[in-house]
């Protein structure tokens, strides 16, 4: 099994660089291929090699379709990206109305990424403090002015590792299987943090040990002899390799109203809090678990000093009385292993199949977990509002949320399942008209499930998140990205 | 007990009408994929014993893959199919929708070779029945109006749990105890009705007994004759056969796109050819009933397998058992209906379709194939037909909401509970 290279992978598909405190999305539109092809050749795109000491600023680029169509990528190559990519986000209704998208979060609503809103590719510039200026007119230089236009600079800010509503996110995250050592071929018994290297990059096997298709490209055709060689595909290059789809969707949250409203529906500054911890599925203060403490070692899960952070799973809380199912992160990752009570032994296994598993209503609801997992790599913006005031009504009214972004190989199995089937559905495992109580709310209601008694359900939920732009962009290989900015000569030199 | 059953009606279309039939249809709906449940073809809204009903052209796309095989095309005439679930037995229900849909029905089947409009509709509907090799419904004696009533009753008492905080903070027992009296008063008032149940019918009783005791010696010498068959044929015939599952047609799929997720439930019709020759005719006659065996007499509770998100599914011969067509009625989205399949029942799907032309590569029937992901995706939307109109009698309600309300309605309707009863009882509130 070969090594990844890393050299060719970008930066933010192994790291964080949460130590680049300072951070602009930039939009564009490609005015005139031939400089942005330039630009792009000479692009100091950073790399996911580890650095010691790791870098000081660093640039990741993507591309929509019609970005990759601008700068000469032929349409027979184009036929190889997944559907939901060349669709885009807001590209159909029936897309939007598994995402949720309607009414205010309908995409006609969007400040950018609408249908007509021609995006073509997303520049990431990253810094520590104060460095950002200076690290643009680096970046945008060249034939960067020539190139393209801005369509829109979406800043962020460092809130200290909390988002907006003030909890602290980025605590759970699949492990990737960078040592290629996972073995998927058996029902795993047990849930797995690790999940293997093709669910995030393109040209590796994935959960299913098979590689996720992408444009595979024959050698002589034009310019992809720099491409690496497709692993499973003798004499194909692999304008995938090493890359991976980037969902961005910007998420605009409503703090105050958020908060107020929990303030107004429980009475007191301290029940408001408890109640977003149950929305949320983690504690305000530390963001621990609701979920019990899991005796047995989880794969991929390392035991923290600070407490049980990710050292769990919903076995022990199956009716969610501690952590409620309808929770933010039991929706978002519901932490199941293949089959349902782990059965052992191969005729245990075959019963288990044949539907001889444990039984009783929502039980074995969810199939599993590891086909949709995603790495998220957002960032905040606009400035935090402290729950105490923002319950008052207060707080300086200003756009502020997340702008959501996540890795993965196969958008419609993972960003989209995750957000469809578990999100946004007023159904998932088995609840009655109840979604994601942040990102919501389909009903309108949450309910949080009480030992020895009916569950109290908070109605009137309004809805605290909007969707404000959106789109699906590929991020490609190193290798990949020359090629693309070579594409023009490939595309003259076949015609 | 009500046990369900469905009808299938399929009737070649004349020659050069195809256009006109898809018009037709379209008028019945709001839009592509939400059907006026009270058009005025097929006021499917009216019949209260409907679970569900569809129209669809089976514009089977596939037809030039036993080409794979050597084989000339076959060029079956263009078909259309009605079909629908429905509660009680089969004579009334069709004598029901002939009084209800006549005249929309005889503009539908106008164009269908062999239709004269002097013709008795009961009469030609019955001769056009395609019996399911395989039927499967999510709950045994589950009726229309039992999922909305117990729908109705679950509504009512949580409203009156958020109008009674008090009672709301009762401990389980006596939360049970007062929500009982709540109810009682409601149906005294006539503001909720929970019909109690029908007697089995006498007829349906007999032969679901004996039926359950007799397909199994033939169904047991069928299997076995048929797995010694297997051993010796089934693999060089894996092996070699082709796998025909190109990422389906992107226009196609934006047409499929467009009909689904309007509802938290969806359909789903497919339809193909077998691979050619008896053996995979006689594998997919066997194991199709060993399937309906288990459907009929084993999986009536809520689940097939571990799949709990199926309502009504079936399986249908055509064509003298040369073509397969499928439909099946389900919860959340075509996405999440695959991943379950293929997460949870690969096995089932795998022995029966591979039997049919193109599906992804199996191993002794029942591994792989549908584990290669997305070649399974590829193959199941390249075979889906667009189902032109869908009716859902209990729209927004999901398999497992179903389950949840009647088990509320028995909390209501039954005698002592033990305490931690009691308790999982009111969890479902
Ligand atoms: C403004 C919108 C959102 C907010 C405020 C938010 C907030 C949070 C918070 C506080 C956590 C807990 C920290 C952690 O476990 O890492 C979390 C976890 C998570 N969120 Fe979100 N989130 C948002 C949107 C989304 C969206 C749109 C998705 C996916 C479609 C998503 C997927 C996840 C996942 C996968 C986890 C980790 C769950 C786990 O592995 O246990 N989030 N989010």
């Amino acid at each position: 099994m070969k090594e990844v290279d890393f050299s060719d992978v970008q930066g933010m598909a192994r790291f964080g660089f949460s130590h680049l405190a300072e951070c602009h999305y930039l939009l564009l539109r490609v005015r005139n291929p031939d400089a942005a092809r330039e630009w792009l050749a000479a692009a100091p795109v950073t790399t996911a090699a580890a650095r010691k000491p790791p870098p000081a600023n660093a640039l990741q680029v993507a591309f929509t379709c019609a970005g990759l169509r601008a700068l000469g990528v032929g349409e027979e190559v184009m036929a190889g990206f997944s559907a939901e990519f060349l669709a885009g986000m807001a590209g159909d209704a029936s897309r939007s109305r598994r995402l949720g998208d309607l009414g205010e979060n309908a995409p006609e609503n969007w400040y950018w990424g609408a249908p007509g809103y021609r995006l073509d590719a997303l520049v990431i510039l990253m810094t520590s403090h104060e460095e950002l200026a200076a690290w643009k007119r680096t970046v945008c230089s060249g034939r960067w002015e020539d190139g393209f236009e801005v369509l829109e600079t979406l800043t962020t800010s460092d809130l200290d590792g909390r988002e907006p509503f003030g909890f602290i996110d980025g605590i759970s995250q699949p492990v990737i299987d960078w040592d290629r050592r996972r073995n998927v071929a058996k029902d795993q018994l047990d849930y797995s943090n690790v999940v293997s290297l093709g669910e995030l990059l393109l040209g590796y096997p994935n959960e299913y040990g098979k590689y996720t298709d992408r444009p595979l490209i024959d050698p002589p055709a034009g310019g992809a002899s720099v491409l690496h060689a497709a692993e499973e595909v003798p004499g194909k290059r692999d304008l995938g390799k090493n890359g991976t789809y980037l969902v961005f969707r910007t998420l605009e949250q409503d703090v105050t109203g958020f908060w107020s409203f929990l303030r107004h529906a429980t009475g007191s500054p301290e029940a408001a809090i408890r109640l977003a911890e149950k929305m949320v599925g983690r504690t305000y203060d530390k963001g621990a678990p609701l979920a019990p403490e899991s005796a047995n070692a989880i794969e991929g899960v390392e035991a923290k000093a600070g407490g049980p952070e990710n050292q769990f799973t919903y076995d022990a809380d199956p009716r969610g009385t501690g952590c409620p199912i309808a929770a933010h992160i039991r929706r978002a990752n519901p932490r199941n292993a293949d089959l349902a009570g782990r059965p052992e032994g191969l005729l245990a296994r075959v019963w288990n199949l044949l539907g001889g598993g444990p039984k009783g209503f929502q039980v074995d609801v969810i199939a599993s977990t590891r086909f949709h997992r995603i790495l998220r790599r957002g960032r905040e913006y606009g400035q935090t509002v402290a729950p105490a005031l923002a319950m008052t009504g207060q707080g300086v009214p200003e756009p502020r949320g997340l702008h959501f972004i996540c890795l993965n190989a196969n958008i419609s199995r993972q960003f989209e399942f995750v957000q469809n089937a578990w999100i946004m559905s007023g159904k998932f495992s088995g609840l009655p008209d109840e979604s994601d109580p942040l990102l919501g709310p389909v009903g309108n209601q949450f309910s949080m499930p009480r030992q020895s008694q009916c569950p109290v359900r908070i109605t009137g939920l309004p809805r605290f998140v909007t969707v404000r732009g959106g789109a699906y962009l590929f991020l490609p290989g190193l290798r990949a990205l020359r090629y693309i900015a070579r594409a023009a000569s490939t595309v003259s030199s076949q015609s | 007990m009500t046990p369900q059953a469905g009808f299938m009606v399929v009737a070649p279309l004349t020659r050069g009408r195809e256009s006109a039939v898809r018009e037709l249809l379209a008028g019945m709906n709001f839009e592509p994929g939400r059907c006026n449940p009270l058009n005025s073809l097929v006021p499917f809204g009216r019949l209260e014993r409907l679970h569900f009903a569809r129209i669809v052209v089976l514009d089977d796309q596939t037809l030039d893959d036993i080409s794979a095989y050597g084989r000339p095309r076959e060029d079956y005439p263009l078909s259309v199919a009605f079909l629908g679930d429905f509660d009680g037995d089969y004579d009334s229900f069709l004598k029901e929708l002939v009084a209800m849909a006549g005249s929309g029905l005889r503009q539908i089947f106008a164009n269908c070779s062999g239709f004269s409009p002097g013709c008795d509709l009961l009469d030609w509907l019955k001769s056009h029945e395609q019996r399911p090799a395989t039927y499967y419904a999510n709950w045994r004696g589950r009726t229309v109006r039992q999922c909305r009533e117990e729908a109705a009753l679950r509504r009512a008492l949580v409203d009156h749990l958020q109008q009674n905080p008090e009672v709301a903070s009762l401990a389980a027992p006596e939360l049970r105890v007062r929500l009982r009296e709540f109810v009682r008063a409601e149906q005294a008032a006539d503001r909720l009705t929970l019909t109690p149940e029908a007697p089995t019918p006498f007829g349906w009783r007999l032969r679901n007994t004996l039926h359950a005791i007799f397909a199994v010696p033939v169904l047991a010498v069928e299997l076995l004759a048929w797995g010694v068959a297997a051993l010796f044929l089934l693999r060089a015939r894996e092996k070699s056969d082709p796998v025909i599952a190109p990422r389906p047609d992107p226009e196609l799929a934006a047409r499929l796109f467009a009909l689904e997720d309007h509802e938290i439930k969806n359909q789903f019709s497919a339809i193909g050819s077998l691979k050619p020759g008896i053996f995979r005719r006689w594998t997919l006659t066997v194991l199709l009933a060993a399937i309906d065996y288990t459907a009929r007499h084993v999986y009536v509770r809520g689940r097939l397998a571990r799949v709990h998100t199926i309502h009504f599914a079936r399986w249908v011969f055509l064509d003298g058992k040369k073509r397969l067509f499928f439909a099946s009625n389900y919860d959340g989205s075509l996405e999440s209906y695959m991943d379950d399949f293929i997460n949870k029942v690969a096995f089932g799907l795998n022995v029966v379709f591979t039997n049919g032309i193109g599906y992804p590569r199996t191993r002794w029937l029942f591994l792989d194939g549908a584990k290669d992901e997305q070649t399974f995706k590829y193959y199941i939307r390249r075979h889906e037909l667009a189902t032109e109109v869908w009716y859902d009698g209990h729209a927004g309600l999901t398999a497992l909401d179903m389950q949840r309300n009647t088990v509320v309605r028995k909390g209501m309707e039954t005698g002592p509970m033990t305490n931690q009863e009691a308790d999982e009882w009111a969890a479902l509130l």
